[in-house]
């Protein structure tokens, strides 16, 4: 069951969208798809929702063949898209009513599973849905998805462009629904958002670079990093830049992630070549990789 | 009328130091108070970092700034141009990129330059000489034939901060600049802002990537139309007691 997808491949005239793609997504797992704009998230998703039809390989959605049994697996899953795709002429009840009629159900038999989602908007479920705020659309939309009990669960970045406040609430959602059993994908361009997946995959140009849990994924960057501040950013990463040494420098935050070409690393020559470039209050101390760290190295 | 409503009734300090002078900027739709009387200064030259939830009010406060939509009430003065009385003087100072809109996907890197070279007033000649020198740096040469719909996200986002650049502003408004954009690409684009302000330019920048706020000389984190935070990230979390710009976030955007 959950999700089996072996040796898909995707093209659109000549851009090769999506490059042998396979991996597999257990029942009940929250499994996120952790990439940019253009990875070909979307082309993978349209695929396994049966909008999309791959030009070579097999893919399986709950059970159901993506080919011969699409009618099964529409009736199975719930498919958020990336883009607002509700009726905005419709009030927020309406759309989901119609969501619920589509599929033969009404909103009172599943109320249960989308009522922590919808009381949050039920106070305005009068108003059309092309009137919502954004953070309020995104939970119409996921009530939507959900009315008909699905039991695979597709999220196409249902956080791009969210503030991390309502990002957070809605991380918070999905846990919840997974506890119900249901088996979620979604993808996201946060790599912050990784961290709270079972097991993840990196996917860029169409390739999966990596797969693994989150906990395990940073253990594949292979080199140690440090963390190095200093007064002035733009002169820092300058000067790192020309340093001879340097492997990859990367801004995170309030400081500069890098990494040494040489194993036996000194600090201390480091810090000496930034001070003769004119930088104070030098800080240079080892971290962990992050999942970030991790993607970058691996998409070099 | 307007001109009452601006520096002459609220009186101004006219400070070299100060590109962007806001007082009690207010704008109301119908019973809505989108922007509920902010106050804030932009030094010269400072990478300032313009936080908030989405519905904050962030859009809109912008929107008065660049000269496209008239305040309520309030004061605000950008590039030393009135928001009231010389919109069209803001306008020509400044440079804008948003995510959602920034270039034209139909035509080329080339003509792109030339039609915002041709929009801002810049001359044959000098739109010859920048479309070079931007190409190069850019990197672009090969591609400036190339429609820039073609082009993958993170190339157009550098692309269009560069035009924006164009006709030398004093200050860059960036809206969501890398929402979506790789993190290697992200990281470059924040490389060029930072040489961009080194070189004197002020950026006024939007963003939802809270580690992208760390990078700021000073943030503002707007709440419910009001400003509600306003420092370096550095005294932000220490004095929220966290440490990073997220918790900050989250502190005052969840109350």
């Amino acid at each position: 069951m959950g999700i089996k997808i072996k040796n898909i491949s995707k093209s659109f005239k000549t851009v090769k969208a999506l490059k042998n793609i396979s991996f597999e997504v257990n029942e009940g797992e929250l499994f996120g798809l952790i990439g940019p704009d253009g990875a070909g998230k979307t082309t993978l998703f349209r695929i396994l929702t049966t909008l999309l039809i791959a030009d070579e390989g097999t893919a399986s959605v709950a059970g159901y063949d993506v080919l011969s049994h699409f009618k099964d697996i529409r009736n199975s899953v719930g498919y958020m898209p990336g883009r607002f795709s509700l009726y905005q002429d419709l009030t927020v009840e309406e759309n989901l009513t119609f969501f619920a009629t589509i599929f033969g159900t009404t909103i009172a038999e599943n109320y249960d599973l989308i009522k922590d989602i919808y009381v949050q908007i039920e106070p305005f479920k009068n108003r059309r849905a092309g009137d919502l705020s954004g953070g309020m659309k995104q939970k119409l939309a996921l009530s939507c998805a959900l009315i008909h009990k699905p039991k695979v669960l597709f999220l196409d970045e249902p956080t791009t462009g969210v503030d991390p406040v309502s990002r957070k609430e809605f991380w918070d959602m999905l846990k919840r629904l997974q506890q119900k059993g249901i088996t979620i994908l979604v993808s996201t361009p946060y790599m912050d958002e990784a961290a709270l997946c079972d097991r993840i995959a990196l996917i860029q140009d169409g390739k999966i670079l990596q797969i693994d849990s989150p906990q395990e994924i940073v253990k594949h960057h292979p080199k140690k990093i440090y963390n190095v501040r200093a007064d002035n950013m733009y002169l820092l990463i300058e000067s790192l830049k020309a340093y001879p040494d340097s492997y990859s420098i990367y801004p995170f935050g309030e400081f500069v992630h890098y990494s040494d070409k040489n194993t036996a690393f000194k600090s201390d020559k480091l810090r000496h070549y930034l001070e003769e470039k004119g930088l104070k209050n030098i800080l240079i101390a080892e971290t962990k990789a992050t999942i970030e760290d991790t993607f970058m190295e691996l998409a070099k | 009328m307007a001109r009452n409503l601006s520096g002459l009734n609220l009186k101004m300090e006219t400070n070299t130091k100060h590109i962007i002078q806001v007082k009690d900027l207010t704008k109301i739709f119908g019973d809505f108070t989108a922007v509920n009387a902010i106050s804030f200064k932009v030094n010269k030259g400072e990478i300032f970092g313009f936080l908030g939830a989405n519905g904050a009010g962030k859009t809109t406060a912008m929107k008065m700034l660049i000269g496209i939509s008239k305040p309520s009430k309030g004061a605000a003065q950008v590039a030393g141009f009135d928001v009231y009385t010389h919109p069209e003087d803001i306008k020509k100072n400044i440079g804008y990129m948003s995510q959602k809109f920034a270039l034209y996907d139909d035509l080329t890197v080339k003509e792109n330059i030339t039609f915002f070279g041709g929009i801002y007033g810049l001359s044959r000649k000098r739109i010859k000489e920048k479309t070079h020198k931007l190409l190069a740096e850019l990197g672009l040469e090969d591609i400036a034939d190339e429609l820039v719909g073609s082009l993958p996200l993170g190339w157009k986002q550098k692309l269009a901060f560069s035009v924006a650049l164009l006709h030398d502003p004093k200050i860059v408004f960036l809206d969501e600049p890398t929402g979506g954009v790789d993190p290697i690409t992200r990281r470059q684009f924040w490389e060029m802002i930072y040489k961009t302000a080194h070189n004197g330019t002020t950026i006024f920048v939007t963003t939802h990537y809270m580690d992208e706020a760390e990078y700021c000389d000073r943030v503002s984190i707007m709440v419910d139309g009001k400003i509600e935070a306003l420092d370096s990230p550095k005294k932000l979390k220490q004095h929220f007691k966290v440490d990073n710009m997220n918790d900050v976030f989250l502190k005052l955007a969840r109350g």
